[in-house]
This record gives C-alpha cells, structure tokens and sequence, in this order.
C-alpha cells in the first residue's frame, strides 16, 4: 500500500503542473525531456541497478527505435503504429540474439562489450546513409496517432511522455517486488548461490536485456515522433554514459533513485544556463561532490535518511510513554 | 533405490586430480557426512554433484537418472541444493527476500505477469511470502525476517542460507561447513536444527571439520583423503579405523 501512496504522488507531481501551465517551456520542453530521460534511466536500472549487469550501450536501442520509425514511415510511408512495434520487435529479436553471448561476460569485459555494441550501432546511423540520412539525419516524420488523437503540439506529445513514462515506471516497481525481481537480484548477489536454487541465470538475464531494450526502443520511436528529427549525434556513446550517470547518481538499484538521476541530469543544465561558460564545469563539481559525498546515490541516500528518522521517532515515542 | 550414487568419480585440475576413483552411495532420510583432512576434495566433490565443475570422468545419478551433464539450475529443480563454505547470501535482500528466491522453484510467474501485476502474481506472492515465513520460523529466524541481509552476524546469515535452501524444498541438502566460525552455543543450535531437517524428510550430505559434531549427528561418514576415500561407515567404525588416525594424526 505505502509503494502505491508514492507512485500516486509522483504521478501528480507530472499531472498537475501540465494542467495549471500547458505552455510553459519548462512543461512542453523539458518535460519532454525529463520523460524521455526517466524511461531511458528506468530501463537501464532494469539492467544495471537490479540484475547488476552493466550496459554502456544502452543509447544504441534508443537509437535503433528513433531510426526505425524514422526510416520506416519516411522512406517506406509506413503507418507509424507499425513501424513502431516493427522497431520494437526487431530490437527484441536482435536483443534476444545478443543477450546470451554478451551476458556471459561480466564486470569490465560486459563493459566493453556493451560499449562496442553501442558504437558499431552509432557508426550504422552515420554510415549506412542510403537508408538513415547519415550524418545529416532524416526529418519529415508523418505525425503520430494514438487512438484517433493526432499528437501534433507540444501538450499533447507531453501527455504521451508522461503517461509512457508512468506505465515503464509502474512495470519497474512491480517487476522489483516479483519473483523475477527477485531471481535478478539474486543474479546480482551471487549468481552461483541463484543457480543452486534453481534460477535459470542465463534465461533471467537475457529476459530483463530484451525487455530494457525494448523499452528504450518505444522511447526512441515516440522520441523520433515528437522531434520530427534524428542524427546519429543524439544515440552516441556520450549518452550511453549520461544514462548510466543518471542511474548511478540517484542509486544504483531503485527505481525512483534512477527517476531522481534523470531529472536532475536533465534539468541541471537548464538551470546552470545562467553561468555561461562555467555551465559545464559547475556541472561536473555537482556530480562530483554528490558522489564523493552519498556514493549509494542521491536518492537511496535521502530514503536512508528518512527512515533513520522515522525509527529514531518512534523509538523516542516507545520511550517516552514506557 | 539409492538417492545418490556416484560411480568412479574423477576430477584433474590440470596434472592434479583432486578427486579420483570415487564410488560411493546415498541412502535416503540420513545424514551422511564427508571429512577429510584440508585439500582432500571435498569441496570439489560438492562442486562436482552440483556441476559446478564439470567430471572428468564417471557418473553420478540422482532418483536413478543421471545428473553429471545436467547445469546447476536444472539440478537443483531435480531436488538438489546446497550451501556453501564461504557464505552466499543475497546481501542485497532482506532475510524474507533471500529466503523467497528459495521459493523460485515453487512459484512460475514470469517477467510481463509481473510487470503487468496481474492477480495471479499477487496470490503467488501470497503464497511465497507464506512459504518463505515458513522456512524462516523452523530456522527460528522469524525475528529478523525483514532486516537487510547485510545487517545480520555471521552465525544468523549461516542460519539464513540452511533457511533459504530449505525454502526449495529439497530432497537433497548439501552443506559445506556449516558449523565453521560458530562458537559453542551456535554449534549446539545447528547441530539441532541439522537432526531436525533430516527428521523432515531431507536427506543430508555435510562436510564438516567439528568432529564432535559430525559423530554425533551422522548416520554414515565417507573419509576422503588426497581425493581417494579412505573409508566409510558408521561414526564407530571411522572413530576406531587404524588408516583413519593415521591421515589424521600422521603415523608413528
């Protein structure tokens, strides 16, 4: 009940500022954004935070989704629709296929795997420019339809984010409190000990590879929508890493800690416009001390924090009547 | 039939064979114990009956069906699992979280069911919850059921992972020193709760240095020595066995 009581307010927290300003830039823009940026993040804690396998190339199924849609509805005249879920289940098969190889490895060689993955996917966008525009990208994507609404302005293309980032938050908190939650941190505690309990690790981590990657795919489809623009610059190996900032700055391994890295890593540098050329070096020092300062992440630390509190409280409380 | 039997068992780590030539068989419902001086093998042959490495060489059947290719998840769903030397709990978890990953085995809800939460996923996680609680009361853990793991002493977690293994309802245990780094009343308690599994139902293999603990509680004790067995029989017959002192106390 109390996951619930959170989810509720976190989900109002996305609702009520869209109703009292529908146009304000901090809405319609980096709302946008910071939706974007929480599924990607959510996603990738799927992976990172609760199967504790890292990806450095998480970026490159964000990208094939954008691309997919892109390519299939301008140069193909594809509905939408289909080119999405024909993205997303490309990704899965293409997910699936590469999950059991790369997730054998662990610790640095899973790192550089991923990282390769992202990159030779990277240089695919910017070389393949027959079929993805190159390094110029595509742009004139037909608008997108969600149950006969046309999503063509700023508002409406925020309730979509929104209400996507919601369901992928809500799956994570329901996946964590599951028996597949489970055998994924048991994967992360000690893969031997998960096997002698009957775990399929190999199945356990494949499954939650697919279904990450499949979920940045659909971001990158309703992301490639809404800008009506993709190059290969916005799905790099630079975002690849911005995406596991996020989740590691606001805790390895809770879904809200990634929700808190995402927003934070998002509105950071719009609000650190002001100090112009210090904007990035300000930047860094913030990651730099947050980390330094609260390693297990911004938001498990808060939380740790709080219930710290709550249980000097009530042992106060037990005190003072006994 | 036997529960287990291994049948000219064979392990080389390059030029060392760790484990050679061994035969040897599991009745069910006992306690059945494997020493050995340190290096003789034993927790190779765990890590063997559980392929955790593979044989080199021989066999060894299960319920009378051969397991020695099987991986380690499929031969804990055949109803074998273990515990280990160095201890393997989820520190990541709660005491009741590590405990319901015991339950795996008896739960089959998958990855979008549970994404999804449909009903069927919150009766299952009733359901486990309730197994879970159960494994942790007969380990008489009940009271720490919702600490995190990584909060709990040394002699708690080794309790945890017995509660956790018993939570897959095994038919067969192994436990890999479970008495080592406890003190005396600790012992005295697992010594208990050992007696108590094995009067459930599950037959047990233990590897043990507390000798007074192992002749006290085993119905049969193997001797392993430089990966050979030395000898096997009752607690009596190994305490009074002339080629036993001597690997244990070296010869005169």
């Amino acid at each position: 009940m109390k996951a619930m009581v959170g989810y509720c307010l976190f989900a109002l927290s996305t609702i009520v500022p869209a109703i009292l300003f529908p146009d304000n830039y901090y809405v319609t823009v980096v709302g946008v954004t910071i939706c974007t940026n929480i599924v990607l993040a959510v996603s990738l804690n799927l992976l990172m935070g609760y199967a504790g396998q890292i990806s450095l190339g998480h970026a490159a199924f964000f990208g094939l989704g954008a691309y997919s849609s892109a390519v299939l509805t301008v140069k193909y005249g594809i509905e939408p629709w289909i080119a999405m879920i024909a993205g997303a289940f490309m990704v899965a098969v293409i997910s699936y296929i590469l999950s059991r190889p790369i997730l054998k490895l662990k610790g640095h060689y899973l790192a550089m795997a991923t990282l390769g993955l992202g990159i030779i996917v990277h240089i695919f966008f910017v070389q393949a420019d027959q079929l993805t525009g190159g390094p110029d990208g595509m742009s004139g994507l037909p608008v997108l339809t969600i149950f006969g609404i046309p999503i063509d302005n700023d508002i409406k293309w925020y309730w979509t984010f929104a209400i996507f980032m919601l369901l992928s938050v809500l799956f994570s908190l329901n996946i964590a409190r599951s028996r597949s939650g489970r055998a994924l941190a048991a994967v992360h505690g000690s893969e031997i000990a998960a096997q002698m309990l009957g775990v399929d690790t190999a199945k356990v981590k494949s499954h939650i590879f697919v279904f990450s990657a499949v979920l940045a795919c659909i971001t990158g489809s309703l992301f490639a929508h809404q800008q009506d623009f993709v190059s290969p610059e916005s799905f790099g190996f630079f975002f690849s890493i911005e995406l596991v900032t996020m989740v590691v700055l606001g805790g390895l391994g809770s879904t809200y800690g990634a929700v808190v890295g995402a927003i934070i890593l998002s509105l950071l540098p719009e609000l650190l416009i002001v100090f112009e050329d210090f904007e990035v070096l300000i930047f860094g020092a913030i990651l730099m001390t947050i980390m330094i300062f609260l390693p297990q992440g911004l938001f498990v630390a808060m939380e740790q924090a709080f219930h710290n509190f709550m249980n000097r409280r009530e042992q106060g409380a037990a005190n003072a009547t006994s | 039939m036997q529960l287990l039997e291994v049948r000219d068992l064979e392990k080389k780590f390059g030029g060392l064979k760790a484990i050679s030539d061994l035969n040897f068989s599991v009745t069910e419902r006992i306690i059945f114990s494997v020493i050995g001086p340190n290096g003789a093998g034993k927790t190779t042959l765990f890590n063997l009956l559980t392929n955790i490495y593979k044989p080199s060489g021989g066999s060894i059947r299960f319920l009378g069906r051969e397991i020695t290719s099987l991986p380690p998840y499929k031969i804990a769903k055949m109803g074998i699992t273990r515990t280990f030397q160095n201890l393997q709990v989820f520190l990541n978890m709660t005491a009741l979280e590590n405990v319901m990953v015991g339950c795996h085995l008896h739960s089959s809800s998958g990855l979008i069911a549970a994404a999804l939460r449909l009903p069927s996923v919150t009766r299952e996680e009733k359901k486990v919850r309730e197994m879970a609680r159960q494994a942790l009361e007969f380990c008489n853990l009940q009271d720490i059921a919702h600490m995190p793991a990584s909060a709990l002493p040394y002699g708690t977690l080794k309790r945890l992972e017995i509660a956790r293994a018993l939570a897959a309802k095994p038919r067969l245990l192994l436990m890999d020193e479970p008495a080592a780094g406890l003190n005396d009343t600790e012992t005295m308690e697992l010594c208990n709760l050992i007696s108590r599994i094995c009067e459930s139902g599950i037959t047990i293999i233990l590897v043990e240095h507390n000798m007074s603990l192992v002749m006290e509680i085993s119905h049969h004790v193997l001797v392993l020595n430089y990966g050979e067995l030395l000898a096997q029989g009752s607690p009596y017959e190994i305490q009074h066995n002339s080629e036993v002192i001597a690997a244990y106390l070296g010869e005169d």
